[in-house]
């Protein structure tokens, strides 16, 4: 007889519960963040500590694969390298150990910038159309609005890959393969489906009377919806923006397929930062670990907000 | 003077249109704003979303060849749908895809949901490592495919080195991507690693959503902790578990990234989803006709399973 049910409301678990619970759950959360550690430790590994066996956890800490991310070296003889002046600068000083010179800078910078230019230009065109319709719909009477909404989120289901057949096709007619305004439409119609939806559910929070108010006052109903439902949405909105750029910032599909080089972003470029005899790991690793750590401070900052950004507004607790 | 007037024109003219513009705002009714606000999305999803698909239907019609522009676009009636739906190697292609979506979902339901119970216990610091645990599933899931196969590789990847360190296997003698036994298990196992956080947050919603009174009520009852379980926690769950399956399932049906990234499809087509059928057909084979057919069958499948997850949406929003 253990008689523990007695000792404690079923509601708030023992002690003891609670605390082999914890202990299952910091294992799993360790486990799990294992290799999102090893990569961020192999960006500051050299080439050779980072393949090397058995694997190394501490190793000199090296900013080779950021060198090498950011810029092109080349293998010269020994020969050259004895001709050359001293080294300028840490990135050369690395190269030269390992027998190379820089060429020149790498394509990094630039598909780092195009990231950020899609990024924000789809997320701000989304949030924009997306709390327009959210605001018509939450507060309206639309015939067919369950069918709209609908619509709306059903456009977000479709397969990438059957969706870019004809985008490439219509793309290629109207020479949007590989442009900013091209990503940038594409992406805004992906993601406004998410904005309509997450905005509604904030939106529809906001209690009518202040709008009821503004209207008594005076306000035209424009006037209304930017003096007293915009300011209390701002939170809704900056979440629905963070969750807009995240997206568009992690897609690979459309990317992929209709982006070669100036308008390519930074999920199909980084698996191609080749090095000597295949990728470069450390660069490759610098170039994750750079791409996703931004992605982890806004997870972090919108842990409240996550659980209505992936079930669409829905579910809010 | 003549000259003045021309330059003073485009400058008046906007000025005023502009405050026209603005009156006529102003006294719009609320119908007027309705439709003012809610075309642009639905002009924008017509354009980028509706008309391509009717382009597909259309094309999937004929033997269309977006590389080959010069050849004459033949009508082939219903032959691109015939021949696919009759086409073993699709079948295959299909039985990956379902080994692909079954066990990673039945795996992430498990684990997320087991998750979701010891979170829910709430000790001390939980939300810390919750919040440690949610971090895979924000990723880009190419970037993840991308990485992980730096953690496959056979003698210095970590996952190898970890398996060899607890089992006694040398870490070169099997891969992870490479072997064709083990590679469908590996798209299972890193999707099962980036997604299990979702199962278990959709879980952890619905576990927080059941009142104490009903516990405390079966308390009075004297039901057992696991009668508890199956007559009250589970079934308060399951409207929000279906919605974490429906979501994952259309999502991994459809998987291409990740996959693309990790095993290319590979080795041969052992781990080649849908999707990846579909891209090889697309933009390698450039059989745009034939795919568009495909493309045509994966909506209607995605279409359905779309209808009953809003559906499922719906009735957790009453909640």
């Amino acid at each position: 007889m253990t008689g523990v049910a007695t000792a404690h409301s079923v509601v708030d678990a023992s002690a003891r519960t609670k605390w082999i619970s914890g202990v299952v759950v910091v294992i799993y959360a360790l486990v799990t963040i294992t290799p999102l550690l090893w990569i961020f430790l192999t960006s500051f590994k050299t080439s050779a500590d980072a393949v090397a066996y058995p694997p190394k956890v501490f190793s000199q800490p090296s900013l080779e694969g950021y060198c090498n991310l950011f810029n092109i070296s080349s293998r010269q003889t020994p020969e050259f390298m004895a001709s050359l002046p001293p080294a300028q600068g840490y990135c050369d000083k690395v190269a030269r150990e390992r027998g190379m010179v820089i060429a020149g800078p790498s394509k990094t910078p630039g598909r780092l910038m195009n990231s950020l230019v899609i990024g924000f230009g789809s997320t701000f065109l989304a949030v924009f159309l997306g709390t327009l319709a959210a605001y018509a719909l939450s507060r309206f009477r639309v015939p067919i609005k369950d069918d709209l909404l609908f619509f709306i989120l059903s456009t977000r289901f479709m397969p990438p890959i059957a969706v870019a057949i004809p985008i490439y096709l219509m793309f290629r007619q109207l020479g949007l393969l590989d442009s900013y305004l091209g990503m940038i439409l594409l992406y805004t119609a992906v993601n406004v489906s998410l904005a309509v939806w997450l905005l509604k559910g904030f939106i529809d929070e906001i209690p009518r009377e202040y709008e009821e108010a503004a209207l008594v006052d005076g306000y035209t109903r424009l006037q209304a919806f930017v003096k007293t439902v915009l300011p209390q949405a701002t939170t809704g909105i900056a979440a629905t923006a963070v969750f807009c750029l995240i997206f568009s910032w992690n897609e690979y599909a459309f990317a992929v397929l209709l982006t070669s080089g100036n308008a390519q972003t930074m999920p199909p470029f980084i698996p191609f930062i080749i090095g000597e005899g295949g990728q470069d790991w450390p660069a490759v690793a610098a170039a994750t670990t750079l791409f996703v750590v931004p992605i982890l401070v806004f997870t972090v900052l919108l842990r409240k907000q996550l659980l209505r950004g992936i079930t669409f507004g829905a579910v809010r607790k | 003077m003549s000259a003045r007037i021309d330059v003073e024109q485009p400058v008046v003219a906007p000025a005023a249109s502009s405050s026209l513009i603005k009156q006529r705002l102003h006294g719009m009714s609320d119908r007027g704003i309705a439709w003012l606000f809610i075309t642009p999305t639905i002009v924008l999803l017509l354009a980028i979303n509706i008309f391509p698909l009717i382009w597909t239907i259309q094309a999937s019609f004929t033997n269309y060849r977006a590389n080959m522009g010069w050849l004459k676009v033949r009508n082939v009636g219903t032959g691109n749908y015939s021949d696919i739906l009759g086409d073993p190697d699709l079948w295959t292609g299909m039985q990956t895809t379902a080994h692909f979506v079954f066990w990673s979902i039945l795996f992430e339901v498990v684990l997320g949901f087991g998750l979701a119970l010891l979170v829910n216990r709430k000790f001390r610091g939980h939300s810390f490592w919750t919040t440690i645990i949610l971090l895979p599933m924000m990723l880009s899931p190419a970037v993840v495919g991308n990485f992980w196969t730096f953690l496959f590789q056979p003698q210095v990847g970590l996952f190898n080195y970890v398996v060899s360190f607890f089992s006694g296997i040398a870490p070169s003698s099997f891969q992870m991507i490479g072997d064709v036994g083990l590679a469908p298990w590996t798209i299972v196992l890193v999707d099962t690693w980036m997604w299990t956080p979702y199962v278990m947050l959709i879980c952890l919603a619905g576990l927080r959503s059941i009142p104490d009174s009903i516990y405390e009520a079966a308390e009075v009852d004297r039901a057992s902790t696991w009668r508890t379980f199956w007559s009250v926690t589970l079934p308060m769950v399951v409207p929000f578990l279906m919605l974490a399956v429906l979501f994952r399932a259309i999502e991994n049906f459809k998987m291409f990234d990740m996959v693309n990234l990790l095993t290319n499809g590979g080795p041969g087509s052992l781990t080649e989803t849908v999707s990846i059928t579909l891209k090889r057909a697309a933009f390698e084979k450039w059989q745009t006709g034939w795919s568009s057919a495909l493309a045509i069958i994966l909506f209607v499948a995605v279409f359905g399973a779309a209808n009953i997850y809003v559906k499922v949406l719906n009735k957790v929003k009453q909640r």
